[in-house]
């Protein structure tokens, strides 16, 4: 693995001037959709539930979008967005001829990602709060939180976007990741409705500590659980963030 | 000082031997062409030299530097010019520019300085607002080579600069070209056209299956390779043998391509010997590099 350096910075701001000028075509997707999907489960299907501690169904599934719309913004950016920039646009090639290096393309690529899982997460953030569905201050960690998810999307699906060989390959990638962790990782119920097993098992998914950390966050309730899914968390992004340096400079210089 | 020097470079792809123990020098200051048929390796030997891709074997100085150490430093004063169309299409004729000047750490006002600059040089002035995707080939092509030149490099490197231009553009780009070896800007053009070497460049190198076949000034590879004159001769098929059989107990030095010999090395004015009985269909001409290339890469597809 070979060192990162500040030039990463101009590839970051190359897809910040990219986004503010393309940002109307993305916004339904992170923005729209979210509260829909707030909108139909937490009022719609919430009005047949009923949870054991008598909490509104709505509050209980917001810290769980939140993160889940930090984890699609990071991940749609760093596989499609990534992928089209690398294979169809030939952006990495023309930025190789200047003084950047690979390492600094890929890290310019992660923040750049988690930026994105950043902006999403603090304006669904915002929506809940104008819901009333926001009850504690620590909320205000919530866009953090977003950034250090996002650093560790961005790098899994960087990851993957360095080793596929065509564009059709991230059907697998979110078919096959993204969309069970957004079903299984106690968005929408609570982890203890499976079986011991698939209790265990789900915490081997990246979104899983995240949406406890983001549900403690919101909600304003603390347990032991969460140093745990912070050491994960960490841990985690970590080992993505160095795996895809590796993998990105074996793609890009041939 | 040479500005470029390759040590027994080379490059393997799985099976293949892209570039074979290249030793090349580039003066400061030259214009330096890199001649051969597709697939010779040229583009491959171009991405070893800036820093693109790493070499299987030897090494690369930039400005008297070692590369592999230096590879910010080196990429820093290179100027590189792709064969294929990179430009970003997500972003404007002049933010492409003022963000290829960011890259290069050049800060926003000279960016914009220079970018104009640029632009002007390669008369894109009135397009700086286009998107990419309104540009004509021709424009793309014109605006490469201004990005290019944005952050004021020592040695620039062009990949088929003028491919795909119309002979209006061509000549604009050869001008800006001659005009930047006059500032002493170092060249290393990679062509298959025979005709911008001659014009543009102080030595070629003609390289083929990886590998350097000769260097010099392109009049001297001319009269050591096929002579300052070549004479040529159609013929139809019955008459090739009996012809062949003549020129060679002239002991002269030809060679067919398709349905015409060419003849090289003729010292004198006079029609060789052996070709008497051909009047009309038999021509002179000066020769070329092109003649040179031919001679040296041979006359079947390279690949």
């Amino acid at each position: 693995m070979k060192p990162f350096s500040w030039r990463c910075i101009r590839v970051w701001q190359r897809n910040r001037d990219v986004f503010f000028r393309l940002w109307r075509a993305e916004a339904p997707g992170f923005v729209v959709e979210p509260i829909l999907i707030l909108l139909a489960m937490g009022w719609g299907l919430g009005a047949y539930i009923g949870l054991v501690d008598g909490q509104e169904y709505i509050e209980f599934i917001a810290p769980g979008i939140i993160a889940s719309y930090a984890m699609f913004s990071a991940s749609f950016e760093c596989t499609y967005g990534s992928f089209t920039r690398m294979e169809y646009q030939k952006t990495y090639d023309a930025i190789l001829a200047t003084p950047l290096s690979v390492e600094d393309i890929t890290v310019g690529e992660i923040f750049w990602g988690a930026t994105r899982a950043f902006m999403t997460g603090t304006v669904i953030l915002a929506i809940a709060a104008a819901f009333q569905l926001v009850l504690s201050p620590w909320a205000m960690l919530i866009p953090l939180l977003a950034l250090l998810e996002g650093v560790m999307f961005a790098s899994i699906a960087l990851l993957f976007t360095s080793i596929v060989p065509s564009i059709y390959s991230f059907n697998y990638y979110f078919t096959l990741f993204i969309t069970p962790m957004f079903f299984f990782s106690g968005v929408f119920f609570p982890l203890s409705s499976f079986p011991e097993i698939v209790q265990n098992l789900s915490w081997i998914a990246p979104l899983t500590p995240v949406v406890h950390l983001s549900r403690a966050l919101v909600g304003g309730e603390f347990h032991s659980n969460l140093l745990l899914a912070l050491a994960i968390l960490i841990a985690l992004t970590a080992l993505f963030f160095s795996i895809s340096l590796v993998t990105m400079r074996r793609r890009l210089t041939v | 000082m040479l500005a470029i020097k390759t040590r027994n470079l080379s490059k393997r792809f799985k099976d293949l031997l892209a570039v074979d123990d290249v030793n090349l020098e580039v003066e400061k200051g030259e214009c330096f062409g890199l001649l051969g048929p597709n697939g010779a390796g040229k583009t491959s030997l171009i991405r070893m030299i800036t820093a693109v891709s790493p070499p299987t074997g030897g090494d690369v100085e930039v400005m008297g530097k070692d590369l592999k150490a230096h590879s910010r430093q080196a990429k820093a004063i290179l100027g590189v010019v792709p064969q294929l169309d990179n430009l970003d299409p997500d972003l404007t004729v002049l933010q492409n520019l003022t963000t290829f000047a960011r890259y290069f750490n050049i800060t926003k006002d000279e960016a914009r300085q220079r970018s104009m600059e640029v632009l002007s040089l390669f008369e894109l002035e009135n397009k700086i607002n286009s998107q990419i995707k309104e540009l004509s080939g021709g424009m793309k092509r014109r605006l490469l080579i201004a990005r290019g030149l944005i952050n004021t490099p020592k040695i620039l490197i062009l990949d088929e600069p003028t491919i795909g231009l119309d002979p209006q553009g061509k000549y604009l780009v050869w001008h800006k070209l001659t005009e930047l070896r006059s500032q002493r800007v170092t060249q290393l053009l990679c062509t298959q056209n025979m005709e911008e070497a001659a014009a543009l460049c102080d030595r070629v190198a003609i390289m083929h299956q990886g590998r350097i076949l000769s260097i010099g000034p392109p009049r001297s590879l001319i009269s050591s390779y096929v002579g300052d004159k070549v004479w040529e001769i159609e013929l139809n098929h019955r008459e090739r043998e009996e012809t062949v059989k003549n020129l060679e107990s002239h002991g002269l030095d030809f060679e067919e391509l398709g349905d015409t010999i060419h003849v090289f090395h003729v010292a004198t004015d006079e029609r060789p010997a052996g070709l008497e009985n051909f009047a009309g269909r038999v021509r002179e001409r000066p020769a070329t590099l092109e003649d040179v290339f031919l001679r040296l890469t041979g006359r079947s597809l390279a690949e």
